[in-house]
């Protein structure tokens, strides 16, 4: 039998440029309420003119492997699964203890009143698809991976650079790593 | 008399909601509809993929459009198309949005007078036909075919082109040509012998070191340069940024030089200058494959970093340091022609200053540096007897661009003729014209209220529908077929097909049905008398292919050619030297100067900043001002005028609000714009990007929504080898609301 997959996105800040391709490819692909979304793009510069610094990411649900969302999801609505977090839209009673708890600020309150957020594309994922957003990503930016996959191809994409994950301080172990805009091109 | 001459004061009409889709039609509610579909993850019905290409820019990407129960519910890139590689920039996936846009055009409309009163009236396709068919008749009877003129932009135009040729008219511009492509291409039309290209000829994966003057890639999103940007810097690409604002691209690069706008050519100058001083040149390359050395050595010798740093107002450290380490990397480092090049009306000289740099260190043909693509050899379908007219440039500058089938005058000299009543009619397919670059909206309008005769063929009430006597509702480019896309040089050579992935909605129809009616209506039976089905078909079988065969994957593919040259090997160029003319021997002979020199330009008056534009990623200007779906994110709605900080001090700004925008003409923008105090531009400039402030209320979404960068231009350059035209020496100062 396979190894159960653990699926996470290694995510190349040195490459995205904020296109927002992802965030329009998520509501295609997921019938995203007008208003909403499940992933978006962040462009942040620091420093003074002219010296100054950029960094591009798109951002969603973290996937954490120690979840707030599902710790405090009373019904059991928000459970893991294959190393993601999901949320059982017919569990759910809307009542946003997972949005308090999120640190990442994931999650929506969708108008049908459930809460909804990034699934990684679970129903892709479960034909062996890639995300929407990964799979449009022009940059090639977005990469999804699974850290059970014996080739490794996480751990070679981060191999001898500069990695973080987003608030790991919160003891949410997160499965989204990011590539830092501030390694050397070629790193 | 052509037309009554009441009529001729063209009155921006409303068109009435009756005759737009919104009313019509659209039975599911809006959000339903853009988000994709209520039930796209339902898994009832069907999904259907049909592989064409997208109409969101003319880099026209292989997209495949996603079809359950007769809807578009997504549109994701090709993985067929070499273009795409299976990814799509954001306004390609958002095709969605245009084709269920709640304000399309539904029905073709005419103009009319009634009671002293004048508006439009919903008229059946044949009313519509005849009426525009007897106007254009009776303008090229009474004033002859030269008073006719297409302005177009857009993959459909080649029907109506076929038809006009076969009408004898030949006037035809494309605007976006004047400002942004054209000077480039001539540039390095006179200099190689062929044009940059698009894609560009330039082996950006494999490069070590690529320069960037003002090209804001990544917010310009040309998919296939963005991909392989990515995938340069993935492989050590080295990315340096001339420009005045710290773009998405400055973001990626190791340096960022904010130059002062409209100092481009002393700055490249210079770096020639490096180059040659210190003997970092390819001399051999430049000895064996260059004429024009002497004379370009006597220009730039004057040119020195100190002197350049002074114009420029970056360090002469700094210069050469770039120009040192751009030599060190050669051949695998190249100057990125870049895309919109005409910004002070000396953009041919621009753009051939970056062919030269590129051909001093001899990376023609070399791995990472300037390469030649080719294109797929598409057999000519028919026996097409061109009669001498066709072939006539009707532009006054003598080194405006013949190779360019689509464009047989610039467009501004369009405007010009119509104000000289030279032209008398307009067939304007896919142009706002008051919202597009030609000399401005204030003398766009005049020649709109100029024009006898005006129809528009469109898929949404753009500015110019209102002003038009008939329009034309064309179905988009997801519900028809157009032409092959088979004419451009890339990588992986294709042929590329643009198939409907549904029925025309509404009223509309395909372009080349429009061109056909009004062929055969003008009597020109057989111009194009069959369907266009048997047309392309025809056309892919004398490729040894089928339609059947291509509208399974949207193209037809070549074998990828070798991009580099073997030791040794025999360059020849189409100049008329043979050889890359560093010293242009045409431009010469038309009296300009043979080796790019720098002329300096207009300083802000005080108080005024220099208005430079751009665009954002998720937005193509006019084509996705009204596009609901792409429109949704907060990013887009508007655009922001760009200020740095000390100016919005100065100016007592504050970062979130609205100012008006005046020039220095005194004209004041019709709508505020938002403010966004920054410290990613200089002092000397701020920026806006084109395309917003509409005034159409039918375009319900884009109506109002930010300032118009057309309407603030009230003086532009002529770049007086080509005619293109430079639109950057316009200043702007800020009024604060009430």
């Amino acid at each position: 039998m396979a190894k159960q997959k653990n699926y996470g996105m290694v995510i190349d800040t040195r490459v995205c440029v904020a296109c927002s391709a992802c965030v329009y490819a998520c509501k295609s692909e997921n019938a995203v309420p007008e208003g909403f979304c499940r992933d978006w793009v962040v462009q942040e510069t620091e420093g003074a003119y002219p010296r100054l610094r950029m960094e591009n990411r798109s951002e969603r649900c973290q996937h954490c492997a120690n979840a707030p969302c599902v710790t405090y999801c009373p019904t059991g609505a928000s459970h893991y699964s294959d190393g993601t977090v999901q949320v059982n839209s017919s569990r759910c009673t809307g009542c946003k203890a997972c949005l308090a708890a999120c640190p990442y600020d994931a999650r929506y309150v969708h108008p049908d009143g459930y809460v909804d957020k990034c699934s990684l594309c679970k129903h892709r994922l479960d034909e062996g698809l890639d995300t929407a957003c990964a799979s449009v990503c022009p940059t090639a930016s977005l990469n999804l991976v699974d850290y059970n996959d014996p080739e490794g191809k996480a751990e070679k994409m981060m191999a001898g650079k500069e990695v973080y994950r987003q608030k790991e301080h919160a003891g949410t172990n997160p499965s989204l790593y990011w590539i830092s805009a501030s390694n050397k091109p070629g790193a | 008399m052509i037309q009554g001459q009441d009529l001729n004061r063209r009155d921006f009409l409303r068109i009435s909601s009756l005759f737009l889709a919104g009313s019509a039609a659209m039975s599911t509610p809006i959000g339903r509809t853009l988000s994709g579909g209520g039930d796209a993850l339902a898994g009832n019905g069907e999904e259907r993929i049909v592989h064409s290409f997208c109409e969101h820019c003319f880099w026209r990407c292989g997209i495949a459009a996603h079809v359950r129960d007769g809807r578009i519910y997504k549109i994701t890139g090709s993985k067929h198309h070499p273009l795409s590689n299976g990814r799509l920039c954001p306004r390609g996936t958002g095709g969605v949005g245009q084709i269920y846009d709640p304000d399309r055009l539904a029905h073709p409309l005419i103009r009319q007078k009634k009671g002293g009163r004048v508006s439009y009236r919903k008229a059946t396709w044949d009313e519509a036909i005849a009426y525009t068919a007897e106007k254009l008749y009776g303008i090229r009877e009474t004033y002859g075919p030269e008073a006719i003129a297409m302005l177009h932009h857009g993959y459909g135009y080649t029907f109506f082109k076929k038809m006009f040729m076969a009408f004898g008219v030949n006037k035809f511009a494309k605007p976006s040509f004047d400002f942004c492509c054209g000077p480039r291409h001539q540039g390095y039309l006179l200099t190689y012998g062929h044009g940059a290209g698009t894609p560009e000829g330039v082996d950006i994966v494999n490069s070590k070191y690529i320069l960037f003057f003002g090209t804001h890639y990544g917010e310009n999103m040309h998919n296939t340069a963005v991909q392989e940007i990515a995938e340069g810097i993935r492989r050590g690409l080295k990315i340096v940024v001339f420009d005045p604002r710290f773009s998405t691209l400055a973001g990626k690069a190791e340096k960022w030089l904010p130059i002062k706008p409209g100092t481009d050519i002393a700055m490249m100058q210079a770096l020639m200058n490096v180059l040659i001083t210190e003997d970092l040149y390819d001399r051999e390359f430049v000895a064996g494959h260059t004429v024009g050395f002497d004379e370009l050595r006597d220009e730039v010798e004057k040119m020195t970093p100190e002197r350049a740093a002074e114009i420029t107002d970056i360090s002469a450290d700094d210069i050469r340091e770039v120009a040192r380490t751009y030599a060190r990397y050669a051949p695998a480092a190249a100057v990125h022609p870049g895309r919109r090049t005409q910004w002070y009306g000396d953009g041919t000289q621009r753009s051939r200053s970056m062919a030269i740099l590129n051909a001093l260190v001899g990376n023609y043909k070399m791995p990472g540096g300037v390469v030649k693509y080719e294109k797929y050899k598409l057999p000519k379908s028919e026996t097409h007897h061109y009669p001498e007219f066709e072939k006539k440039v009707w532009s006054k500058y003598p080194l405006f661009v013949d190779t360019k089938p689509e464009n047989s005058i610039a467009s501004h000299e369009v405007i010009e003729q119509t104000l000289d009543e030279k032209i008398k009619a307009w067939l304007v397919y896919g142009v706002n014209v008051p919202e597009t670059i030609t000399l401005g909206r204030k003398i766009a309008l005049e020649a709109i209220n100029k024009v006898d005769f005006l129809v528009a063929v469109d898929t949404l009430p753009m500015e110019v529908t209102g002003y038009a006597d008939v329009v034309l509702p064309e179905c988009t480019y997801l519900e028809r077929y157009d032409d092959l896309d088979g004419g451009r040089p890339y990588r992986t050579p294709f042929v590329a097909l643009r198939q409907p992935a549904v029925e025309p909605m509404f009223d509309s129809k395909p372009g080349n049905q429009i061109a056909k009616m009004l062929a055969e209506k003008l009597g020109l039976h057989g111009v194009l008398e069959e369907d266009v089905e048997t047309y392309l078909d025809r056309k892919l079988k004398k490729a040894g292919s089928s339609l059947a065969e291509v509208k399974k994957t949207g193209v037809l593919l070549g074998k990828p050619t070798d991009l580099y040259r073997k030791p040794g090997e025999k360059l020849t160029f189409k100049t008329p030297s043979g050889k890359i003319e560093l010293a242009s021997s045409k431009l010469r002979e038309a009296g300009f100067d043979a080796v790019p020199r720098y002329i300096r330009h207009p300083e802000p008056p005080q108080g005024f900043y220099r208005m430079l534009t751009g665009r954002k990623p998720m937005l193509t200007f006019g084509r996705t001002a009204n596009n609901r779906f792409l429109n949704e994110l907060p990013t887009a709605r508007e655009n922001e005028v760009w200020v740095n900080t000390h100016v919005a001090e100065k100016h007592r700004l504050s970062h979130g609000e609205y100012v008006h925008l005046k020039n220095q003409a005194g004209v004041v923008s019709e709508y505020p714009i938002k403010v966004k105090v920054t410290e990613r531009i200089r002092q000397d400039a701020v920026y806006m990007v084109h395309g917003y402030g509409h005034y159409f209320k039918k375009l319900k979404w884009a109506y109002r929504k930010g300032a118009s960068h057309n309407e603030l231009i009230s003086h532009t350059e002529i770049d007086k080898a080509i005619g293109a035209v430079g639109f950057q020496n316009n200043f702007v100062t800020f009024i604060k609301e009430a």
